[in-house]
């Protein structure tokens, strides 16, 4: 099987969760979308876990899913605080940031 | 001047710093006690100039006894650099001998007078210590045995005049006054300084005997160089041409600081120098015809603008400017004429004391009026001032047998006495001046004694106390009898220091011619100030004629100093304030701009949007992503 296949795919994935990220106002989409970038990533590294045969990359794989797991608590903790003070879920209303 | 032999001091000659010491102690006293001295302050500032006097009667008699005709004190090494060796050291000599006699007498009198004047004054405590102050600064200028402790006298007076005309600086008047004096007299100083330099460079010794002895050996263009410099000091310390504008201003101060300042001390500073260096202004031709043509200038510009001032203390003050305008004609005259003018300088001294305390005890008498358009008829309330007065009067005018006639006639003889043109041209200036004296002090005396009353109502014009009629009345026999004995006297008693006899001027016109017109000028002058101003004068000056109001305005010499001096400076202050805000500091502030703003440019990226945030991000990688590339695939 030609792990190009599997790469593209990883890619479109990739670009779907960038632009997702870069467009959508709601922060769980915005959520979302970062975990399809991660899941893009995780892709690419068992595609090139097979294409070595070496072990490595299902590795890393699993270190980016436990990563994402715990991201995923603290995150929806911050989406959580802010929507109960601002009542909204829109990231566009948080920019607190602002210089 | 060969024949100076110098004596070791001995005895009471050996006390000559105590004569300094004496005022100096006083001052010192003064400031340090504070409020504690409130009750006898003034008196041990009469105590201390009058102890001097008594000092300096008995060295003069002590000098006079001795063969040998001056006294030379070194007290200790002042500076010693290379082959330069200057001394602390005093020199006793007949001419500063009588400086000192006038300086500490009629400051004794001053003094004494000031306590009764001064007496309404919460500082005067302060004011004596001051005026103690003056005193020894001028005696360190004419006891100082080389130029350099005649030039710390030079400004020790000068910041004693300051500390004096603007002793009521609360009015901004007396402050301006008092600063405009520092300053001038400061531009003037600068000759002082460079004469001094070129002595030590050229003679290498600022001893008065050295200079004197080697004086020879300089050569033409250091002459010059080192007379004018000399001459810039002495005019402005005797606010001659172009320095006279300070003196009149200094009126601003007490009035005993103007009879101090005008008949005893600081503006006979300059003839004192000029007649001490007598020698090195004799040496160049140039130099004396400076002299004698700021001389002549100065004393028909005075006299002039004395016709047109109508406050008191104004009219005496440019009837100074212009009597030492006399007196330097008469040094710069060289030869006998400088005893001549030493002798005006001394009699001055007692007829301008007499005139300028006596102007005090008119404007004690008339709430501080000053505006002798608003006097008249004070005669009959203020019999002692009048009569003191009239004497002074007498003596400035040179009228028979008060003492300006002794002085002032052999002066315009001296003048008339010089070969050629130059004669004529002096003599008919100083003549002029006689006559304009003659004018502006019989107008002065007719306006404020006589003619009808125009004081003000609620003026009560009374008598002075006798604390100060008292030095009026010895002032006042000063003026009369002075003049007499001064020229009988004087020659032959500073005949060590000056030797040239004022008797041996013989000219085309004889003394007597000289002093038969002379006379004539002064008794016309006097008729026609007289028919004019006796029955009293306008508030405002009708005769707007173009003379009067130039006389008026001081002859223009603000407008010369105002664009002369103060508008290149005030255009220099100007431009480097304009220099440091735009160049200096806009370079600095330029710098800090630029980084501000663009900080502020990179400060709009910061949105707080987190979106953007990941579009730089993700533009980034892009970007590092497509830079891989084209570096792996090139």
């Amino acid at each position: 099987m030609n792990p190009e296949y599997y790469l593209i795919l990883s890619a479109a994935l990739f670009s779907i969760g960038a632009v997702g990220v870069l467009v959508r106002r709601n922060a769980i989409v915005v959520f979302m979308c970062v975990e399809l970038m991660l899941n893009a990533a995780n892709l690419s590294l068992v595609t090139f876990s097979r294409t070595t045969g070496t072990i490595d990359g299902q590795v890393m794989a699993f270190f980016v899913m436990a990563v994402a797991a715990a991201e995923v608590v603290v995150g929806l903790a911050i989406i959580m605080a802010i929507y109960r003070s601002r009542r909204s879920a829109s990231i566009d209303d948080a920019n607190l940031l602002k210089a | 001047m060969d024949d100076v032999i110098y004596a070791s001091p001995t005895g009471i000659l050996s006390l000559t710093w105590l004569l300094i010491a004496l005022p100096a102690a006083g001052a010192i006293a003064l400031l340090l006690a504070g409020k504690a001295a409130d009750k006898w302050g003034h008196w041990l500032g009469v105590a201390t100039v009058a102890a001097a006097f008594g000092l300096g009667l008995a060295q003069t008699i002590a000098l006079a006894g001795l063969s040998e005709t001056a006294v030379f004190s070194e007290l200790y090494t002042f500076l010693t650099v290379g082959d330069v060796d200057i001394q602390a050291s005093l020199l006793l000599d007949p001419l500063s001998a009588a400086f000192v006699l006038l300086i500490t007498g009629v400051g004794s009198l001053i003094h004494i007078y000031a306590v009764g004047y001064m007496a309404h004054d919460p500082d005067r405590r302060k004011f004596f210590a001051y005026f103690n102050l003056f005193v020894a600064a001028m005696l360190i200028l004419v006891l100082g045995g080389n130029y350099m402790m005649t030039f710390i006298g030079w400004e020790g007076v000068g910041l004693a005049s300051y500390l004096l005309i603007s002793f009521w600086q609360l009015k901004p008047s007396a402050a301006t006054a008092g600063k405009k004096a520092f300053l001038v007299n400061r531009v003037a100083d600068v000759g002082f300084l460079i004469a001094i330099f070129a002595l030590i460079a050229t003679i290498g010794s600022l001893d008065f005997a050295t200079v004197t002895a080697n004086a020879d050996g300089l050569s033409t263009g250091m002459t010059v160089l080192i007379g004018l410099c000399l001459l810039a000091a002495a005019c402005g310390k005797s606010g001659q041409f172009p320095f006279q504008s300070w003196l009149p201003d200094a009126m601003e101060g007490p009035t005993p600081v103007s009879a101090l300042i005008h008949a005893a001390t600081m503006v006979t500073a300059g003839v004192y120098l000029i007649a001490r260096s007598h020698v090195l202004f004799s040496l160049n031709d140039t130099v004396q015809t400076a002299v004698v043509a700021i001389g002549a200038f100065t004393l028909l510009f005075g006299a002039i603008i004395g016709c047109a001032k109508d406050d008191i203390k104004r009219i005496l003050a440019w009837s100074t400017v212009s009597q030492i305008g006399y007196m330097f004609l008469a040094v710069g005259l060289g030869g006998g004429a400088i005893i001549l003018g030493l002798i005006h300088l001394f009699a001055h001294g007692f007829f301008k004391a007499n005139l300028f305390l006596g102007s005090g005890s008119i404007m004690h008498a008339m709430n501080n009026q000053t505006d002798i358009r608003r006097f008249g008829g004070l005669w009959k309330v203020m019999p002692w001032t009048y009569g003191t007065f009239a004497t002074g009067w007498l003596a400035i005018i040179g009228m028979w047998p008060a003492s300006g006639f002794f002085s002032k006639d052999p002066i315009i003889h001296a003048a008339f006495a010089k070969e050629g043109a130059q004669g004529w041209i002096l003599g008919s200036a100083a003549l002029l001046g006689a006559a304009l004296t003659a004018f502006y002090m019989t107008r002065l005396f007719i306006l404020t004694f006589h003619g009808p009353k125009r004081w003000d109502d609620d003026v009560k014009p009374h008598e002075s106390g006798p604390i100060m009629v008292g030095p009026l009345v010895l002032l006042a026999i000063g003026s009369l009898a002075g003049g007499y004995l001064l020229y009988t006297r004087l020659p032959g008693w500073l005949e060590p220091v000056v030797t040239a006899d004022p008797k041996a001027i013989h000219g085309s016109l004889s003394h007597m011619e000289v002093t038969v017109m002379t006379l004539v000028a002064v008794v016309a002058s006097t008729a026609l100030a007289w028919w004019f101003f006796r029955s009293g004068t306008d508030e405002a000056p009708q005769a707007a004629a173009f003379p009067v109001r130039a006389a008026r305005a001081d002859l223009g010499g603000e407008l010369v100093n105002k664009a002369v001096f103060e508008r290149p400076s005030v255009f220099a202050a100007r431009a480097s304030v304009a220099f440091d805000a735009r160049g200096v500091d806009g370079v600095v502030n330029g710098l800090s701009a630029t980084v501000g703003g663009l900080s502020r440019r990179a400060l709009n990226l910061q949105t707080g949007y987190v979106r953007s945030y990941a579009l730089s991000v993700l533009s980034g990688a892009v970007i590092l992503l497509a830079s891989i590339f084209v570096v792996v695939f090139q």
